[in-house]
């Protein structure tokens, strides 16, 4: 057995029970933080299809930002509050588990039905190529250097502003 | 990427800003003193930049492979911004201790929105302009709520912020609509495609979605609900600034990236929007102004009509309405920052005397102030010889010339009716004993702002010639 499948069975493995940890638990905040592990897990996947851009994306968008703005929405909103809510509604119920089944099908179909849409195969190497360190750090240090600078004092801007609105102490 | 000295020369503007925020905020750091030095450092930031732009008019070039234009007309702009923000600085100095909000980090963020609008300017990449579009934005909405404990200034700020997010959402939606289509972001591409392109629904769409997003940003007809309540709620200098350095910033944003809509070489598509947007910011704003008591809900609607005024240019889509539109940007910066000032200093403690009868009387007071501030109205209802009229006789020209002259009669209706609530406010000065004691702040720095910006209206009212021709050169 290579490296690679092995690495493969564990990120699986991560990743599914993860997300089954992450429904099944009754405490939102809980689910939130297997949420992460799943997007961590899936993190990994993404790396050993060599799309080494989306795997880094993943987790600083994913399982960073995104979800640190999760958790403040679930803790601001008092998840007790939704608890009481699917209760008092048992029809939602039904139609969470139909999306999620529509959802299945699409994925059943895809794995085992459908066939690769040949004219994509090419594209898809290079979208390869170019989702990799290299080629993404050689574009952003030669031909958007500007962007790249500019956002830096964008996010530079937003650090300040939010260090004055959060912590400066008003009289 | 940049090949050599000389590339190096030509970005200096954007140096010295870029380089006076990193500076800014070491100072903050280490400085106990720092609201005195930065407030030092800003003027100097402002004025070097400012002044070194209007002195390299010259040097058009486009550099980072394709991503910066710099000289010529950008030029032009980035004076107009960073003057503008050199009178705010000045106005600030003590506005913002009688606010509350006398901080080091103010610079900084008025530098940082600085640097966002140069950006939108000089963009020649639908990236740049997004990015400029947020830094400026980003600064912009913490400037609006910066002191917390304000109410108002809190209300504005959130206001500001979730209806400024929406409409970077349709700016946003439409560059990736343009991006699809066009399968590039760099504007020199999309001029030259651009009459192609347009058979592409889309790619229509993307550029409809764009525009609709900038139309808030100029506080334009439709999307104006947000404009009163924040001019209302944020700190009076800091208003001035959202409607004369952001407003411009966003046309300059819309010239640059539409110039193929705009040098009359594609048929007129969006007109019909333009004309709408117009011609309803116009009428609209001038109307509701009418019946507004407090000054600075009044200047927001006035300013929603100024953008009427200001996309009559773009609505004629001719060079003569592009080089009007940068005229007006430049008239109506400086006598909006001006009026906003005289608001600033008569303003009292906790946002007192900010409505219409607390200038009753002021020219007995305080003749000096009553004059800058009859100057700043005349300037602003387009009464010649001040900088006003030449802005708004130049948009119209442009209009008239592409054959819309009833959106210019319109226009002059509207002028028309704003006559009658700049000058209430003038009479009211002039011939109206006050009926309480209205003293204005004693602010030297403040004065002198307010001093600059009617030398710079009386300036572009006595020459308008040699400007507009100045513009007209590198268009």
């Amino acid at each position: 057995m290579s490296l690679e499948i092995l690495l493969f069975i564990v990120f699986s493995l991560i990743s599914v029970i993860s997300a089954i940890l992450m429904i099944t638990r009754s405490n939102a905040v809980i689910s939130a933080l297997y949420l992460i592990l799943n997007f961590a897990g899936l993190a990994g996947l993404y790396l050993l299809l060599n799309a080494q851009f989306i795997a880094v994306t993943q987790v600083i968008v994913y399982a960073g930002a995104i979800m640190v703005l999760f958790l403040f929405v679930i803790m601001l909103l008092k998840p007790e509050h939704e608890k009481k809510f699917l209760e008092a509604k048992p029809k939602l119920k039904i139609f969470a588990v139909a999306i999620a089944a529509i959802i299945f099908l699409q994925l059943i179909y895809l794995l085992f039905f459908s066939k690769p849409s040949e004219s994509l195969s090419p594209e898809m190497t290079k979208s390869i190529d170019s989702g990799t360190i290299e080629a993404i750090g050689k574009q952003l240090y030669t031909n958007y250097l500007l962007p790249f600078e500019a956002a830096g004092f964008l996010l530079l801007a937003a650090t300040v502003g939010a260090l004055i609105l959060a912590k400066k102490k008003i009289e | 990427m940049l090949n050599s000295l000389q590339d190096l020369y030509h970005i200096i503007p954007l140096l010295i800003v870029s380089g006076g925020i990193l500076v800014s905020i070491i100072v903050e750091m280490y400085s106990k003193d720092s609201e005195k030095i930065l407030f030092a450092l800003s003027i100097l930031v402002f004025g070097a930049a400012g002044l070194f732009s209007l002195y390299s008019v010259n040097n058009v070039s486009i550099l980072f492979n394709g991503m910066l234009a710099t000289g010529g007309n950008v030029n032009v702009f980035s004076f107009i911004f960073n003057i503008g923000a050199f009178i705010v600085t000045l106005l600030s100095a003590d506005y913002i201790r009688k606010y509350g909000t006398y901080y080091g980090e103010y610079y900084i963020i008025l530098q940082s929105s600085v640097l966002g609008m140069m950006l939108m300017a000089g963009a020649k990449d639908l990236f740049i302009i997004f990015i400029g579009l947020e830094l400026m934005s980003i600064s912009f909405y913490v400037l609006a709520g910066l002191n917390r404990k304000r109410y108002n200034a809190n209300e504005a700020s959130l206001k500001y912020f979730l209806l400024g997010a929406f409409a970077t959402g349709f700016i946003v939606y439409g560059i990736g609509l343009i991006y699809g289509t066009a399968q590039t972001t760099s504007i020199d591409i999309l001029t030259v495609r651009f009459p192609q392109l347009t058979g592409n629904l889309l790619f229509l769409a993307g550029v409809l979605l764009f525009l609709v997003g900038f139309t808030f940003k100029i506080a334009a007809f439709p999307f104006h609900m947000w404009v009163p309540d924040v001019y209302q709620g944020s700190p009076t200098v800091v208003a001035g600034l959202f409607s004369t350095g952001g407003k411009a910033a966003a046309f300059s944003a819309i010239l640059v990236t539409l110039a193929a809509l705009f040098n009359g070489n594609v048929g007129s598509l969006f007109t019909p929007y333009l004309i709408f947007v117009s011609a309803l910011s116009m009428i609209y704003g001038s109307i509701v102004a009418i019946s507004q008591d407090d000054i600075k809900r009044m200047l927001a609607y006035s300013s929603i009509s100024h953008a009427g005024y200001l996309a009559i240019g773009l609505a004629a889509g001719n060079s003569e309405g592009t080089a009007g539109i940068i005229f007006y940007l430049a008239a109506y910066s400086f006598m909006n920052l001006g009026a906003f000032g005289i608001v600033a200093l008569i303003e009292g403690e906790n946002e007192t005397n900010l409505s219409i009868a607390s200038y009753a009387g002021l020219a007995k007071r305080n003749p000096a102030l009553a004059a800058l501030l009859s100057i700043f109205m005349f300037s602003l209802s387009g009464i010649p010889p001040f900088a006003g009229f030449f802005g708004k006789y130049y948009v119209f020209f442009a209009a008239i010339k592409s054959g819309l002259t009833w959106l210019a009669l319109i226009g002059i209706l509207s002028s028309v009716i704003s006559v009658y609530f700049y000058l209430r406010i003038v009479v009211l000065m002039y011939f109206k004993d006050q009926g309480e004691e209205v003293i204005p702040s004693k602010s030297a720095m403040g004065m002198v702002g307010v001093v600059l910006s009617a030398i710079l209206v009386v300036l572009l009212g006595v020459f308008p010639g040699s400007i507009i021709n100045l513009i007209s050169s590198f268009l």
